[in-house]
């Protein structure tokens, strides 16, 4: 079966992909094997018929969400990853076993429910069935996340313009704020 | 239905094809000359004067997070438009909603540009 070999083949380079990303000293090349996980991971979902969950992975986490971890990493000007300090040390004996216990839990689950994710013929995933499904009954979450983008973006101008809107909404009043707006004066 | 994938696939492993060889050819073609002034970052150009990784300015990540939320407000649109022309038949519902939700998009839209937002100062 070409849909069953391409599953593993995805399932391959998704994992060599995460692994990678936790291996690299490098953390842009760290984001950069985050984007190949990714796409693999998009090419799983279309396998199991979730095409509107691929889509949304390549455009928005490997597109966009990606992109501003890079621009973080480079905000931060991070070189190479640096060694954890020595208090954190005997974290490893206690994190080891956990991951074991967590792979072993999840791998139980992920080998039991594997015949049914295999479902070749569902349309729940389809982009038509989301579209039918978003207009219809769930029309009130879909306004409510134009709002909740709304909040994001007025937030996030909110947060980075902070120090502008003291010199361009408002005169300075007390002593402490014309120091401000001169030391933001002096910086640019 | 994965048939309609293919164009996708091809094109995933042209650019795997081209990407490894010209990385090949590269190894091949190349002459080994490694002396420092070989290795310069501009071999005959001007002196590097100091690293090419700066801190970057935070306006890049203001211009990311804009991009981010633009980006979902597009992903709502593929599956509206999918199913546009069958709901348009039960009545102008479906448009209308869209038009809402753009509606309210666009006035967070006015505010960036009234507040300067999409501006580098």
């Amino acid at each position: 079966m070409v849909a069953t070999a391409l599953f593993y083949i995805f399932a391959a380079i998704a994992t060599a992909g995460a692994i990678m990303v936790v291996a690299q000293r490098n953390p842009v090349y760290s984001a950069l094997y985050l984007v190949l996980t990714l796409f693999a991971l998009a090419g799983e979902y279309v396998l199991l018929m979730a095409h509107f969950i691929a889509i949304v992975h390549v455009a928005v986490y490997a597109g966009a969400i990606v992109v501003l971890f890079l621009f973080v990493i480079m905000l931060l000007n991070v070189r190479l990853e640096e060694r954890a300090p020595d208090a954190f040390r005997y974290m490893i004996y206690a994190g080891l076993p956990m991951a074991a216990i967590l792979f072993v839990e999840m791998g139980y689950f992920a080998f039991r429910g594997f015949q049914q994710a295999m479902v070749q013929g569902t349309r729940v995933g389809l982009v038509e069935s989301i579209g039918r499904a978003l207009f219809s009954q769930y029309v009130l979450p879909f306004e409510v996340a134009s709002i909740l983008l709304l909040v994001a973006m007025i937030g996030a101008l909110y947060l980075s313009k902070r120090k502008l809107e003291i010199v361009a909404f408002k005169r300075p009043r007390s002593k402490k704020e014309r120091l401000k707006v001169m030391m933001y004066e002096e910086e640019h | 239905m994965l048939v309609e994938y293919i164009p996708i696939l091809v094109i995933l492993a042209m650019a795997l094809i081209v990407a490894a060889g010209i990385l090949v050819l590269t190894h091949i073609v190349n002459p080994r000359i490694r002396n420092p002034i070989k290795l310069t970052t501009y071999e005959s150009g001007i002196e590097p004067q100091m690293e090419a990784r700066l801190r970057y300015p935070i306006r890049f990540y203001v211009v990311a997070m804009m991009f981010i939320l633009f980006d979902v407000e597009v992903i709502f649109m593929y599956p509206w438009a999918v199913v546009y022309k069958q709901f348009l038949s039960q009545g102008w519902f479906i448009f209308w909603e869209m038009i809402i939700f753009l509606a309210i998009l666009f006035a967070g839209y006015i505010y960036l540009y009234r507040r300067g937002g999409f501006q580098w100062e």
